[in-house]
This record gives structure tokens, C-alpha cells and sequence, in this order.
């Protein structure tokens, strides 16, 4: 469970985030919508322990963030920012094979070896895990970036917008796979989505943001409904029941 | 198989049997046998131009009683060369990985500013003769202690609090060291033409004004950062992938960093005070041995680094000194090459 | 139902950008003129020649205090709008002759001409210094133009690390022809040889200014791009090359007339800009005005810290220019987001 108790950010006298409080359950998909600048991406490096907190408390799976050590963290979460470069250059195995690092400290034993084959296969990237990641597609290089964080095999996975410059077949590829490691491996994802029917489809629950508040939280029937998206993204919006569940229309 | 031909994830299957599967440091085992041939080459080369520098056209021959004293002063500037390429192969390559940017080198922090505000400085306040005597043990200590000084300072204030971003901390270092050239630039300018060329032998990189009286303290230093950098190496490939994957493996990203430029600024300390000033020396190292270690394990990365320096050094004092006679100009013309390779570099690259 | 998300306070903040660009002769600008007119007058009286009390002293008033107050706000004008346009083309406020290696350039310049005559005269030297500080900056915006930048601290980072390529070049043939001195005495910029018959190529000055002014509106679009320059119907290749033909020249002229003056055209337009917000065109006249008093008041302390001595004034300059660009520094990382 993600707990965020009066947790605050302000940059500038205008520009806060906050009081925030909720918690996240465990186990599967949680996704976070809600406007451009509504403090999603904040929210999510918070708990990711990638952006100091002003005030307030984040603890995962009762470890208070801040004063957890962060090799411990490590083996009980991980995030995954949009935009990753780094000069070095990596084969897809090398990348996959350092989400291990927490466990083996750059030593891999044959234990690590497997799990890093199983998660390249899983993310169908067998054939490419001797590629360097600048040979690769961005779908192809995005799946390689997911495959570390699952490496890590931890309990909590937050992603900042893993569909940023996908397509659309690639985007659902994505989701099924990240739906596909919350049910099956049993892994706790949230994630930062800004397309509402793609959190519709494959999420558990929803987190809605505006103005840096938390404005809704719930399932997705309790979220998708035209009066709380209308007013959470200041534009019509109507629901309609199509076949794989609501859609949001424009 | 091809991105189009499923949506749905596939069930966890067995791995291949066919072929062993391990994220080794090398892609293939053919790129590791490379890796190893070129080291040891690049090292036979760096011995080869090592011995000839030593014995190659010794004015006197080797049954004289003083060819033992001419191979002995010879040594002095082959040991000083070598702790020039340690230093600045291994601060470079740690510093371009910490700071995620190949182009840029520890010797833009200042180093040099302060070496020779150090050295003018002693010329312009104390005179030509203290300037002479300003080069015991005491004094080198006190150069590398006080250029190790600043650099923590600096650091420890530019990287810690929320800000903290280390391309301020290198724009900071830059214009420091304008700031520091432009004290002591004035200063030279106020010296007698004979006091000017006393210190410009100084200020001009050269292994042949090292002093052995050095070595006694800066080898066992070097010795000891050297390893320390080694058995660091495994922290250096994570805090080479940025703060935020380095944070979420569970590394603690900054202190990494501080480490790590700690250790580079003593190199860069003593290779200063030892050889003097070098500003693309290491540049040219690094990106050969980008090319030359096709991986991105610092364990790897190092040896190469270290004989790709080695090889450079000796190989262009011996060539200067016994093809072209010109002995002066060896460390200007390794800047010149490293300087126009800069420029290559960033002319082809994408981005920056 | 569609709600108004329009925001309140950027209506605001434009309505205040238009209201400053109208008005120029403000009260705070007359300040500012008759501040630089007593600068000016303090200039012309600073100095160890007693010019009251002896004989010849308004004959030597007017050969050389005269022609060095004049040239120190010529000079002050220029490099400030050589920063300024600089900024203007690269959108970037870390950017000045000396971050981007046209002060090397126009060194490398000078000694080339060093090279090919044996005595050059003024307009020989300059020449070769305006003719490389156009090609060091016209390489400097290409690359820009080429490379995709990740942050813009990187951009003076790599400019000086160019600057630094060049100076090792200068060396190079400094030392082969036995000139380091020279390029040495070059680097530090001093008024104090000033006088009639050294300083009257300054006054092209003028003219880059005026035309500055004409162009500083298809500068600042150029400075958006090529894509949205060209869009707007300006011609981005010949905007791009009349502005680096005007720092050049003014960068070009002053290397060889004074010497090098670091940070002058980085500090004023950004404590401009801090002032006065970001409308480019309106403070063009505060810019130019700022760049003659920093430089007359640098000026005036030169020749008063030692006396009766003189410091070259660039050593000042680089002094107080780092010291400012570091805290211009510190307050943009400090109101700088640099996550979100």
C-alpha cells in the first residue's frame, strides 16, 4: 500500500502541490489523469523518491520514503520517467540485466541471468537483447526501459507516461503487457496516463489530479462519468458504453 | 520476430537452450577477444616507446660509468608521464560518466586558473627567487591540498540542497576560472620579461620540469585513488545511467557523485602540480577509448583508458624528441590534437 | 458547457509588456542618462595628469581624456549589444563573445596578421579580427543549429571549451613563431594607450548600433527559429548573417583597438532583463546605456586602485563579470524548475 499523508511541493508562490492524501491499495493497475500541470508526474517522483517532499509523509509498504534506505527501497520499487539518455551505450541485456543491481550489486549470478531472460522474453524482446538500445525503435527501446524496471522485481512499479511517443498498436501492446504484470506477477503498477480510455481500459483504479489536489479516487465506473471528468478536465465530456467498457468522448 | 505480429503479451517461456544467455560487459565474445587484443597491443606499444625512450640514443654508450645516471633522469620524466596518464585517462573517464556527457572534461573546473594563480601569484609577490625555491614537498602538498579544497567546497555547496544540478557546478567552475586567469593574467603582465619566462616554463605542461622529489608522495596517492576508482567501478556503470535510474536501482545517486569528483580533483591536483596544466589531453584519451572498449563497463574502460594514455604520452615525447628533435613543443601539439578531435567530435554529434 | 480556462494573470502580464515598450523616456531612463553623463564627467577628470594646474593640460585633455571617455562608451555600447544579439539568435542567456569563442577567433585573427605583416597597421589588424570573429561565430551558430541541445547550460560550457580549442591553436603558432607575449598583452584589454589618431575606428560603432535597432525585431524572430523565422516571411539565412556581421564587427573592432573585455555583453543585458522583464526592443536603449556606465565605472577604478598605476581595465571586467555571472547563475537556478 502507497499511504501519502499532508504531503506538499511548491515551486513558486503559484505553483504548489498539495495537501495530498491517499492511499494507493496494493496489487494492481492504478492509473493518475488529470490536466497538463495538474502535479501527476510530481505525485508519482515523490513517491519515487526522485523529488524531495516540502512537507508530509509517503510511506510504501510501511517504509517512510525519506528515511528509508534507498538500496532497501530499491527491492520494493521503482519508477520509470518518460525521457531516459544516457551516453553510455547499452545492449537491451545489459539495461535489463541493471535493473538486478539492488540484488547482485553489478555481479550477476545465474539466478539473475534467468530473470533477466525471463522478463526479455516476456516483453518479446528475444531477438533484439543483443541490440544496442540506439539501434532500436522507440516501442522497441520503451519495452527494453520496462523490462529493467520489472528486473527489479518489485512490488511497486511507477511508470511517467509510458506511452509518451507510442503508437497506437504499440500503446496497447504496452498495456496489455503492464496489465498483464499486474495480474499475473502480481506487481503493483501506477502509472501517469494522459489518454482517459486507455486508463479506462486497462486499469483497476483511477486517480484523477486538478490544481495540484487529488480531485476523484476510485474504480473505473466510480471515475468514468461525465459530470466528475467534465468538471475535472474543464471540457465537455460525455461517457458511452462500448464494448470493452466506457469510453470518454470529446 | 517482429513487433507487429502479437498484441497480447506471450506466456513466460523457457529460456532458449541454444546459446548461454548473459548480460555480460561485452555484446559478443568476439568483441571481448577484440577488447583484450587491442589492451595488450596498446600496452606492448606504450613498453616499446617506454624502453626506447629510456636507451634510445643514449649519447653515451652502455659500458660507461654514466649511462646508469642518463637512464635514471630519463625515468624521472617516464614516471612522470606515467602519473599524468593515470590521472588523466581515470579522471576523465569518471568524470564524462558522472556528469552523463562525453565532451566535457575535469580540467573545465578550474584546476588550471588556480594552478597558476598559485604559481604567479608566488613570482609576482615573492619574487624570482622564491619562485625558484617554491618547489619542495611542502609546496606540492600545499598546491594539491589547496586545489582539493576548493574543489569540495565548491561541490559540497553547488551540489547539495534542492538545486543542486552539476552543469551549474561546472558553468560555476568555467567562470571561476576566468575569473582566477584574468587575476593572474594581469599579474603576468606586470612581470619582467625574464621573470615571464620562468613561469611560462612552469605554466606549459611538460614531464621534463616534474620533480622527483614528488613522486615520494604523489605515486603512493595516485596508487590509492586509482584503486579506490577501480573498486568503484560497479557504482560508476549505475551512476553513469543518471540520477533518476540510479536513484530507483537504489544507489544513492549524489553521494556517488561527491565521491567521485572527490577522487577526480586529487587526480587532477596532482597531474596539475606534477606536469602542469592539460586541457584536452584527457578529451582525446576518453574518446579513443569510447572507440577502442565497446562497452560500458568502467572495470573495462579503465585499463583501456590508461594504455591509450600511456601509449600517446610516451609514444609523442619519443617521436618528438628522437624524429622531429623538438622536445619543447610535445604537450602543446598533444593539446592541439586533442583540441581539433573536440572539435570533430562536436561538430558530428547530434546533440549535446 | 465549455468553461472559460483562458488564465487571468497572462492577459496581465501582456497588457504590462505593451505598456513598457511604449513609454522609453521614463523618469528611471533620464536617471539613467544624466548618471551616465556624470560618469562620463568623472571619466574625463580621473586621471594623474594634472590637467588644471599644468600648462598644456587642455591640449592633453582633449588628445587623450577626451578620446578614451569617448571610447569607453563606445566600447561599453558595443560589447553589450554584441551580448544582447548574441542571446537574441541563440535564445539563450548564457551567451556573449567570450562563452562562445569569437574573442579567441579575433585573437587567432590578430596574430595571423601578425604573421603575414611585419608591422601591421590598425585597419590590417582589424580587419583580421573581424574577419575571424565572423567565422569563429558564424561556426558557433551553425553548430547550434545542428546539434539538438538537451539544456542550455551547455551551450557557453561548449562555446568556451571551443574558445579554449582556439587559444590552444594561437598558442601553438605563438610559441613556433615566438609571439606567446603578444598574445599575451592581446588577451588584457586596457584603455590607457588611448588617444586622437588610435581610437577613431570606434565610431563604426555607431552605425552597428543604429543598425541593431533596425534589426533587433527580425533578430528576436530569427532567434525563434528557422521554421517559425521563416514562416513569418523573414529570410532566416540573411538575418543570421547580418547579425553575426554586426558582432563581429563590433566584437572585431574592439579586439583590436582595446583588447580583450570578458562578460561585459553577458552581465549587462541579463541585469537589464532582470530589471525590466524580457521585452527585447525597449531595452536596447538601457542595454547600450548599462554597457557605458559599467565599463566607464570599471574604467575609473582602474586608474584610481593603484595610482598612480594603472590595472587594465579587462582584468576588472573579468573580475566583477565573474563574480556577477556566478550570482545570475545561482538566482536562474534558484527560480529555474527544473522537474515537474
Amino acid at each position: 500500500m502507497i499511504q501519502i499523508e499532508n504531503v506538499k511541493k511548491s515551486y513558486t508562490d503559484e505553483v504548489a502541490i498539495g495537501p495530498l492524501n491517499i492511499e494507493i491499495p496494493k496489487a494492481g493497475l492504478t492509473s493518475l489523469i488529470g490536466p497538463n500541470g495538474a502535479g501527476k508526474s510530481t505525485t508519482l517522483l515523490m513517491i519515487g523518491r526522485l523529488l524531495d517532499l516540502d512537507a508530509g509523509q509517503i510511506t510504501v509498504a510501511n517504509m517512510d520514503i525519506a528515511t528509508s534506505k534507498s538500496k532497501d527501497l530499491a527491492k520494493i520499487l521503482t519508477i520509470l520517467r518518460q525521457e531516459n539518455h544516457f551516453v553510455t551505450r547499452l545492449t537491451v541485456r545489459q539495461l535489463a540485466g541493471f535493473g538486478r543491481f539492488p540484488y547482485s550489486k553489478g555481479r550477476l549470478t545465474q539466478a539473475d541471468e534467468d530473470i533477466i531472460s525471463k522478463y526479455i522474453d516476456f516483453l518479446d524482446l528475444t531477438a533484439l537483447e543483443n541490440r544496442y538500445l540506439d539501434e532500436l525503435s522507440g516501442g522497441q527501446r520503451q519495452r527494453a526501459y520496462v523490462a529493467m524496471v520489472l528486473c527489479q522485481e518489485t512490488e511497486y512499479v511507477l511508470l511517467d507516461e509510458p506511452l509518451n511517443n507510442l503508437d497506437v498498436a504499440r500503446s496497447v501492446q504496452m498495456m496489455e503487457h503492464l496489465k498483464y504484470a499486474a495480474t499475473e506477477f502480481g506487481r503493483t503498477i501506477l502509472t501517469v496516463l494522459h489518454d482517459i480510455n486507455f486508463a479506462a481500459k486497462y486499469s483497476d483504479r483511477i486517480c484523477a489530479m486538478k490544481h495540484g489536489q487529488i480531485a476523484a479516487f476510485g474504480t473505473v465506473e466510480e471515475i468514468m462519468k461525465p459530470d466528475i471528468l467534465t468538471d475535472i478536465f474543464e471540457t465537455k465530456i460525455e461517457i458511452l458504453q462500448g464494448p470493452y467498457g466506457p469510453i470518454a468522448v470529446y | 520476430m517482429s513487433e507487429f505480429t502479437q498484441s497480447n503479451p506471450s506466456p513466460v517461456r523457457a529460456s532458449l537452450p541454444r546459446k548461454r544467455r548473459a548480460a555480460s560487459a561485452f555484446r559478443t565474445p568476439k568483441e571481448a577477444k577484440h577488447y583484450w587484443i587491442l589492451l595488450v597491443t596498446l600496452l606492448l606499444l606504450g613498453l616499446l616507446s617506454t624502453y626506447g625512450l629510456l636507451v634510445y640514443n643514449n649519447p653515451v654508450p652502455v659500458t660507461s660509468p654514466s649511462f646508469v645516471p642518463v637512464v635514471e633522469r630519463r625515468m624521472v620524466a617516464i614516471v612522470a608521464m606515467l602519473i599524468a596518464a593515470v590521472c588523466q585517462s581515470l579522471a576523465t573517464v569518471s568524470f564524462q560518466s558522472i556528469t552523463n556527457n562525453r565532451i566535457i572534461t575535469p580540467s573545465l573546473l578550474g584546476f588550471e586558473a588556480l594552478y597558476s594563480t598559485i604559481h604567479t601569484s608566488t613570482i609576482f609577490f615573492l619574487g624570482a627567487a622564491a619562485f625558484v625555491n617554491f618547489s619542495g614537498v611542502d609546496s606540492f602538498l600545499y598546491q594539491v591540498a589547496a586545489m582539493v579544497l576548493m574543489c569540495l567546497i565548491l561541490y559540497g555547496w553547488l551540489l547539495s540542497g534542492k538545486y543542486g544540478n552539476l552543469q551549474i557546478l561546472l558553468l560555476i567552475g568555467i567562470i571561476m576560472g576566468t575569473g582566477l586567469g584574468s587575476v593572474s593574467a594581469f599579474m603576468r603582465r606586470l612581470l619582467a620579461p625574464s621573470e615571464f619566462d620562468l613561469l611560462q616554463t612552469r605554466l606549459f605542461a611538460s614531464v621534463n620540469n616534474a620533480d622527483a622529489a614528488y613522486f615520494p608522495i604523489a605515486i603512493p596517492i595516485v596508487v590509492v585513488v586509482a584503486f579506490l576508482l577501480l573498486a568503484h567501478a560497479r557504482r560508476l556503470n549505475l551512476l553513469a545511467m543518471g540520477k533518476e535510474v540510479s536513484t530507483s536501482l537504489g544507489s544513492r545517486h549524489k553521494a556517488g557523485v561527491i565521491y567521485t569528483l572527490v577522487l577526480v580533483s586529487i587526480l587532477m591536483a596532482i597531474s596539475t602540480a606534477l606536469v602542469g596544466p592539460l586541457t584536452f589531453y584527457g578529451f582525446l584519451v576518453a574518446t579513443l577509448t569510447y572507440q577502442a572498449a565497446q562497452t560500458y563497463d568502467h572495470r573495462y574502460v579503465f585499463p583501456m583508458a590508461f594504455a591509450i594514455a600511456f601509449v600517446i604520452i610516451t609514444g609523442a615525447y619519443f617521436i618528438m624528441n628522437h624524429v622531429f628533435h623538438a622536445q619543447g613543443v610535445v604537450s602543446i601539439i598533444i593539446e592541439l590534437v586533442g583540441g581539433i578531435l573536440f572539435l570533430i567530435v562536436v561538430l558530428r554529434r547530434g546533440s549535446l | 458547457m465549455v468553461k472559460n480556462v483562458m488564465p487571468q494573470t497572462a492577459g496581465f502580464e501582456s497588457i504590462q509588456t505593451r505598456h513598457h515598450s511604449n513609454k522609453l523616456w521614463t523618469w528611471p531612463f533620464i536617471a539613467a542618462i544624466i548618471a551616465i553623463i556624470a560618469l562620463g564627467v568623472i571619466s574625463l577628470f580621473t586621471g594623474v595628469y594634472d590637467i588644471k594646474g599644468q600648462a598644456d593640460g587642455k591640449e592633453m585633455f582633449f588628445t587623450t581624456r577626451v578620446p578614451r571617455t569617448l571610447s569607453l562608451m563606445l566600447t561599453g555600447a558595443a560589447m553589450a549589444m554584441a551580448g544582447l544579439v548574441m542571446q537574441l539568435v541563440t535564445q539563450n542567456r548564457l551567451v556573449e563573445p567570450t562563452t562562445t569563442g569569437t574573442i579567441e577567433w579575433s585573437g587567432l585573427g590578430l596574430l595571423f596578421v601578425y604573421l603575414i605583416f611585419p608591422a601591421p597597421s590598425l585597419l590590417l589588424r582589424m580587419t583580421g579580427a573581424i574577419l575571424f570573429s565572423f567565422i569563429g561565430t558564424m561556426l558557433f551558430f551553425l553548430l547550434l543549429r545542428r546539434v539538438k541541445l538537451r539544456s542550455s547550460l551547455i551551450v557557453p560550457i561548449i562555446g568556451m571549451m571551443l574558445g579554449a580549442v582556439i587559444s590552444a591553436i594561437s598558442t601553438f603558432i605563438g610559441l613556433l613563431f615566438q609571439m606567446t607575449q603578444n598574445i599575451e598583452s592581446w588577451y588584457i584589454g586596457s584603455f590607457s594607450n588611448i588617444q586622437i589618431g588610435r581610437y577613431e575606428y570606434l565610431w563604426i560603432i555607431v552605425l552597428v548600433t543604429v543598425l541593431i535597432f533596425i534589426c533587433a525585431d527580425r533578430l528576436t524572430l530569427a532567434g525563434l527559429g528557422q521554421d517559425v523565422a521563416t514562416s513569418l516571411g523573414v529570410n532566416y539565412n540573411r538575418i543570421i548573417f547580418i547579425g553575426t556581421a554586426l558582432i563581429s564587427l563590433a566584437v572585431g573592432i574592439v579586439a583590436a583597438v582595446i583588447g580583450n573585455l570578458p562578460f561585459l555583453g553577458l552581465i549587462v543585458p541579463n541585469i537589464v532583463s532582470m530589471f525590466r522583464g524580457d521585452d527585447l526592443r525597449s531595452n536596447l536603449p538601457w542595454v547600450c546605456l548599462l554597457g557605458m556606465g559599467t565599463i566607464m565605472a570599471c574604467d575609473i577604478l582602474s586608474r584610481v586602485l593603484i595610482m598612480p598605476f594603472e590595472i587594465p581595465v579587462s582584468l576588472i571586467l573579468g573580475t566583477v563579470g565573474s563574480v556577477v555571472f556566478i550570482l545570475i547563475l545561482l538566482k536562474q537556478r534558484r527560480s529555474k524548475r527544473t522537474t515537474r
